[in-house]
């Protein structure tokens, strides 16, 4: 395998790596149709969700062309085994409640904003420059609203508190996969694609942390971190998920409408 | 139907385009203003229908009693010469 190979293989690696996340969760949003609180949320969750699926395609998209073997987006996206998807784990956890659904959504929107600035504004890729800057819209909404439940569950009733305080013991010790690179993320890193998830860690922090100030929730000390998703080690969920996801394509093959 | 007494009911204004009036289109349940705000945007402007949101809650509006209508509005009815249709227009006005 000669060196421009080796760069390619990685970087169809890399992208994928964003594109599981972005599905993964959209996914998992997609799941709250016909059963959110109330029409409001039912209509914002759904839109949140169709955000990350026309991100997951355009990077599917082109990390394919990089690949160059003629996979397509839908290829990709459902012909894949449970080991070959990279999403981080934190995407792929179950809904649980809203309150659940609202911190997860606000751990990776807290992240995938100010990384998705940093790849419009440095990497060397074209297109992912374009992705980027689109997205970085989107993750910007998904901030905001998820901030702002996770401050009103969190400063709400005594039950929405103490649900969005299960929550954050759930979820919070999955948070720091996010900024660890794969060997894949870190060819890339070098490369001058994509930037080093390490560096967005003090920004994270403090969007957290002022969150977190306003909600009266406090940043739990998390004595094992979880990860293994960018290896495709993932939860029990994740083959659920994706027999759910899959079905159609399995069932089909090839089929479209 | 505990959502619907906790949550008020919001009136949602839209201004469609720059130098066009916002203009009511519907209402939502929302817990205060920013949330009403965002609602009204994954609810209203999903298909690209505005560029600036107004919202304002449903209890604050005061209406017209329909059963005063007839004074209130008949009077106008017969006063034709407040309808500025009596001027000739020249045609390079164009449409006013």
């Amino acid at each position: 395998m000669d060196a421009a190979t080796a760069t390619q293989d990685t970087a169809f690696q890399a992208i994928i790596e964003l594109a599981d996340d972005c599905l993964i969760l959209g996914h998992r949003l997609s799941e709250w149709c016909g059963h959110a609180p109330v029409l409001e949320e039912e209509l914002a969750l759904a839109n949140m969700g169709l955000d990350l699926l026309g991100q997951a395609r355009a990077l599917y998209a082109h990390a394919g062309e990089i690949e160059g073997k003629g996979r397509s987006e839908d290829d990709l996206a459902f012909l894949r085994r449970e080991r070959d998807y990279r999403n981080c784990l934190l995407v792929e956890r179950r809904n649980g409640d809203f309150a659940a659904t609202m911190l997860r959504q606000l751990y990776f929107s807290a992240f995938m904003q100010p990384f998705w600035r940093a790849v419009a504004a440095s990497s060397n890729d074209e297109i992912l420059r374009g992705i980027a800057a689109k997205a970085e819209k989107e993750m910007a909404y998904h901030l905001r609203h998820s901030g702002e439940w996770v401050i009103r569950m969190g400063d709400g009733t005594e039950e929405s508190a103490s649900r969005m305080a299960d929550a954050v013991t759930e979820l919070h010790r999955y948070t720091g996969e996010l900024f660890l690179a794969s060997p894949a993320r870190a060819d890339a890193i070098a490369a001058g694609l994509l930037p080093d998830p390490d560096s967005l860690r003090t920004e994270w922090d403090r969007t957290i942390a002022s969150v977190f100030a306003a909600a009266h929730l406090t940043i739990p000390e998390v004595r094992v971190p979880q990860k293994g998703g960018r290896d495709g080690r993932h939860g029990e969920d994740m083959g659920h998920l994706l027999a759910e996801l899959q079905f159609m394509q399995r069932a089909y093959p090839g089929m479209s409408w | 139907m505990t959502t619907e007494n906790l949550t008020p009911l919001w009136e949602v204004f839209i201004r469609p385009r720059n130098g066009l009036h916002h203009r009511h289109v519907g209402s939502l349940h929302a817990a205060d203003s920013d949330m009403a705000l965002q609602a009204a945007r994954d609810v209203y402007t999903r298909r690209g229908e505005g560029n600036s949101i107004w919202v304002v809650r449903s209890a604050e509006i005061s209406a017209s009693d329909p059963s005063f209508a007839e004074p209130m509005f008949e009077p106008a009815d017969d006063k034709i010469y407040r309808h500025p249709t009596f001027y000739d227009i020249p045609d390079e006005v164009g449409h006013m």
